[in-house]
């Protein structure tokens, strides 16, 4: 369960978002410019907000009021970016594992051959990144966060560089996460489609 | 003039090229951490002062050689600030000696370290050191594990100007630590002695020779290197 009531303002932007998120996948709906990802990266941490406060089951992510700003690493919220973000100097093994490792092992909450199995990317592992076609990139990307045994997931927009085919392609390896892994998840895209298939629960962002 | 005997080096040149080689080693050591450590706080951070602090570093650069030089004597010679400290409290002697060498090379070869590795720090594509922070890894180990590995063709050449310019150090070098043979006469000082040297011209050149081939394989062993780990990046 995630608590939200947070304020954010920069020059011309305003964002106000208050919900207790607790479905196992949230969906996140709006037209570029409404700050779906700005949402995002304030849940996890790689921006601030001026007023309120996030909580993560028991754990206060951040607090203004307390001075709570807990920084991304120690959040447990893992990121899947729409540019899939793997380090080109690591192969697809090393990049799967780079959080895995990272997480303490009484922490860790998902196999490694589970995660490349649910993936099919088993066949992957010793390539390196650039060799990767958009989807496998993105597979990849999945399976490189959750093997950090987040507590939430985000998706921002992680479909949206594929194409239709791709798309369709991807979408089932989501819902196999979302039956079979207990993580939850916020997913943020443009396209409605996408977000009505995964999501248990809608919010519009307006701006 | 010129017979096989023109190619075997005498003790003297041994002396002056090995002592080279030691005196730009140690420089390359002593500053590879520091640099890269300020080239790190240069490309991401701002601070107050930051353009004061840049110039300090690369001041060396555009300064006369003998004036950086002359402050290091001013201030680690037997009777400097730092320097008389050092010699009677620890009985460390600096000036004059190739130690001497190595830090008159140092301060001239950082700035040349700095320059390299900073380029390619604030090249590094900072959404993916965002990503490897959201994987639950620290600032440190993003700057290990992400922003260093991803810099590394520049920090090698960082690193091979720096031997380079140490081999070469002339000025500060004479200024602060003499011209002791066996004790700071390195390359080029040797090359300046022989050449003031009656009848020296056959060894000045063989020395010179040295250093045209030992330049021109620091070039090409940079070169290798760096295509080496633009590979392994999958940037080429």
């Amino acid at each position: 369960m995630i608590e939200i009531d947070i304020r954010f303002h920069r020059s011309d932007f305003k964002l106000d978002f208050k919900q207790s998120l607790s479905e196992p996948v949230t969906g996140l709906f709006g037209a570029s410019g409404s700050g779906k990802s700005t949402l995002l990266g304030l849940i996890a941490g790689f921006i601030s907000p001026n007023d309120g406060c996030i909580k993560l089951d028991d754990v206060v992510l951040f607090d203004r009021n307390k001075s709570v700003n807990l920084p991304p690493h120690k959040r447990k919220v893992a990121t899947v970016f729409q540019d899939g973000r793997l380090l080109p100097h690591l192969n697809v093994k090393d990049n799967l594992l780079f959080g895995f490792k990272l997480t303490p092992e009484q922490d860790r909450c998902i196999d490694f051959e589970v995660v490349t199995s649910l993936l099919e990317i088993e066949g992957l592992l010793a390539k390196r990144v650039h060799e990767l076609s958009g989807g496998e990139t993105q597979r990849v990307a999945l399976g490189r966060a959750l093997l950090m045994s987040p507590k939430l997931l985000l998706l921002d927009e992680p479909l949206s560089s594929l194409d239709v085919r791709l798309k369709q392609q991807i979408l089932p390896f989501l819902k196999r996460i979302k039956d079979e892994v207990n993580i939850p998840m916020i997913y943020v895209s443009h396209d409605k489609d996408e977000i009505n298939y995964l999501a248990d629960k809608v919010f519009e962002l307006t701006n | 003039m010129i017979d096989s005997t023109f190619l075997v080096l005498s003790h003297a040149e041994i002396e002056a090229l090995t002592l080279s080689v030691k005196v730009a080693t140690f420089c390359t050591l002593l500053i590879c951490i520091p640099a890269i450590a300020v080239a790190w706080l240069l490309a991401k951070k701002t601070f107050i002062g930051k353009s004061l602090f840049d110039g300090l570093v690369h001041i060396p650069l555009i300064l006369p050689p003998v004036v950086p030089g002359f402050l290091l004597l001013i201030l680690l010679g037997n009777q400097g600030l730092i320097g008389k400290w050092l010699h009677e409290t620890f009985g460390i002697t600096i000036a004059f000696t190739w130690m001497g060498a190595v830090i008159a090379s140092a301060v001239m070869a950082f700035p040349l370290m700095v320059r390299s590795t900073r380029q390619a720090i604030s090249q590094v594509d900072s959404k993916l050191e965002i990503a490897a922070q959201s994987l639950g890894a620290s600032p440190l180990k993003v700057f290990l594990n992400v922003t260093l590995p991803l810099s590394l063709p520049g920090v090698i050449t960082g690193l091979i100007l720096a031997f380079s310019r140490s081999l070469g150090e002339f000025g500060a070098t004479i200024t602060f630590v003499g011209n002791i043979e066996g004790e700071t006469r390195t390359l080029p000082l040797a090359i300046y002695s022989f050449t003031q040297t009656p009848n020296g011209d056959l060894a000045a050149m063989r020395l010179v020779l040295l250093s045209v081939l030992i330049a021109l394989a620091a070039i090409v062993l940079s070169n290798h290197l760096e295509r080496k780990a633009a590979k392994k990046m999958g940037r080429v």
